[in-house]
């Protein structure tokens, strides 16, 4: 384990039941990384997450927070903890600069030092305004603030969010991504999820978990290599005959689509849009259309978790012993 | 931090009216309770004096009260003590303790404590009523001091199952009604043995009773077994809760 992995997961098993909900999980976040943990409903994200928080205990595996096993030394591990549960841990009939203080005071803040804890928690979140409100009477986007004020108050090192824009309107969603960034500067973060662009906008890694099982772990360079286009399409007046398009340069394969359209298939790296406008300029082809076909993350999202559900499909007799070995 | 969460806890039940209106009907019922008392104790008192070894107004109104007071109180905290961890579970709030570095006993210590702290003040409350004699008459501070702690200790048995049972469950009146089952169970559960002649069996049930041990300290009687009697009962749910808290996030 490296000196600057501030979460490290061990082979982390937890049953409900028979059920196998998370399935020996692996990963480390380190110091200052967003890792965005994308998977389907019931995948075992909020399991996973709760676990992490040392709210569940895990069937087996290990959880570090900083090194410290939140098992063994909760106290210690938790001290360095922030998280935010998918519903906000709020006392409703609290306002909000009541609820700070009593979460400053719970995370063991000095005394001293809690009045300025308070104020930057509240200031970073964007709270300011609603101190001396009831948090029963704030919009939903404003509670769900409240909660990421409660879980950055003690500047903890990792910052446990589980699906923290599920809800709000796309400027709140705007507005609590740009929050996450900025958190981010100075703590870890672990985002769970299932809004694809949300990843893309804010993680530096991404992580699908299908099944309670890791099936994907990349950094987001990576990710965005694997989504760069390989398919054009294109929309001419005048059809011309595929052999046609195939002799441009760079292109490999064209078809035409059911809407009439081109499909262009070529080499990563060997773009021939310019090509081909010329090509179509000169023979008169009548090109109104040209797309860059993008794999988005959506389509891997979708591709891992429907192919997993193939796997899974036939080896459901051996996850059934799995469940009655536990 | 016991007492934050204790304090969290105490500021919890004032802003609910919950907990303003139980000190009011509590205390209005018990104000009757009393006057008539005080009546009755008034009827009473020129024959006082041919009886010997009559009692005094200690035992004639003071006592009585505060043995009402507990059949009172036994219906009464169930509902202040239902809310303890139930309504956290409900509301989801949960989360928040445990994800803070505070272990699992200061967390059911200071619920417990913000429970106490609320009904020494109904204690207080109560016992004003009885001191208020001391305007025309004079008492016995022995007696009243034994009845006295025997209440505060009655009352934190209470609450300890109280906390207890609303760990259990995540709907407050499930906790309230078992709370208030399980208590007049325990009340009543000399019955069983009292009409046939001491078996060694009914003993036994005599001895669990909450209110025998009550009972004794009413009448001035200070026997270190029944104050034992009522510690264990506290400590045994406490450590009931902590341990029930504790299973949901750690291994086993």
């Amino acid at each position: 384990m490296s000196m600057d992995s501030l979460i490290t997961v061990e082979n982390l098993y937890r049953y409900y039941g028979e059920l196998c909900a998370v399935h020996d999980l692996c990963f480390e976040v380190r110091r200052g990384e967003v890792l965005g943990f994308l998977g389907p409903n019931g995948a075992g994200k909020s399991t996973t997450m709760r676990m992490i928080g040392g709210n569940l205990a895990p069937s087996a595996g290990r959880v570090l927070i900083n090194g410290i096993d939140i098992l063994d030394q909760p106290m210690l591990a938790k001290a360095e903890l922030g998280y935010l549960p998918e519903t906000p841990p709020l006392y409703r009939d609290l306002t909000v600069d009541e609820y700070l203080v009593y979460c400053a005071r719970i995370n063991r803040i000095p005394r001293a030092q809690q009045r300025a804890a308070i104020d930057s928690a509240k200031e970073r979140c964007g709270l300011t305004e609603v101190g001396r409100r009831l948090i029963a009477n704030l919009s939903k986007g404003y509670q769900q603030r409240v909660g990421i004020a409660q879980a950055i108050i003690h500047s903890p090192l990792v910052v446990l969010l589980d699906e923290p824009t599920v809800g709000l309107d796309p400027i709140q969603i705007r507005e609590i991504r740009s929050l996450i960034r900025d958190v981010a500067n100075e703590h870890s973060v672990v985002l769970s999820t299932h809004i694809l662009p949300e990843v893309q906008s804010v993680c530096d890694r991404v992580q699908i978990i299908n099944r309670g099982r890791l099936v994907l772990n990349e950094s987001i360079e990576q990710m965005r290599e694997k989504l760069q286009a390989t398919t054009l399409l294109v929309a001419l007046r005048v059809m011309p005959s595929m052999g046609e398009l195939e002799s441009i340069e760079g292109v490999q394969h064209a078809e035409v689509t059911e809407d009439g359209r081109v499909r262009i298939r070529f080499d990563a790296g060997d773009d021939p849009s310019d090509m081909i406008v010329e090509q179509a300029v000169a023979n008169g082809w009548g090109l109104h259309e040209l797309t860059p076909e993008r794999t988005t993350l959506e389509q891997v999202f979708v591709d891992i978790t429907s192919s997993d559900v193939h796997a899974q499909g036939e080896s459901g007799n051996e996850v059934g012993s799995e469940g009655e070995a536990a | 931090m016991i007492f934050t969460i204790a304090g969290r806890e105490l500021r919890g039940l004032f802003l609910s009216p919950l907990a303003w209106s139980i000190l009011a009907v509590v205390q209005l019922i018990l104000a009757y309770m009393f006057l008539a008392q005080v009546d009755f104790f008034v009827q009473l008192q020129p024959r006082l004096p041919t009886i010997p070894g009559a009692p005094g107004i200690t035992e004639i109104v003071a006592v009585p009260l505060l043995s009402n007071a507990a059949m009172i109180l036994l219906l009464v905290v169930p509902l202040i003590t239902m809310r303890l961890i139930s309504d956290e579970r409900r509301n989801q709030t949960l989360p928040l303790l445990f994800a803070a570095p505070i272990s699992m006993s200061a967390i059911v210590l200071g619920k417990f404590v913000g429970v106490m702290i609320f009904l020494l003040i109904m204690l207080l409350m109560i016992l004003l009523m009885p001191l208020a004699l001391l305007l025309g008459s004079s008492l016995d501070f022995g007696v009243l001091a034994a009845a006295t702690l025997g209440l505060f200790l009655l009352l934190a048995s209470f609450a300890a199952l109280g906390l207890f049972m609303s760990s259990l469950t995540a709907q407050p009146t499930i906790a309230a009604v078992s709370t208030f089952g399980v208590l007049l169970l325990l009340w009543i559960v000399d019955w069983a043995g009292s009409n046939a002649d001491a078996g060694q069996g009914s003993n036994a049930l005599a001895y669990l009773s909450i209110l025998r041990h009550y009972e004794a300290l009413l009448k001035g009687v200070f026997n270190s077994a029944d104050v034992i009697y009522y510690l264990l009962f506290i400590t045994v749910f406490l450590v009931l809760s902590i341990r029930r808290l504790d299973a949901e996030r750690t291994q086993n």
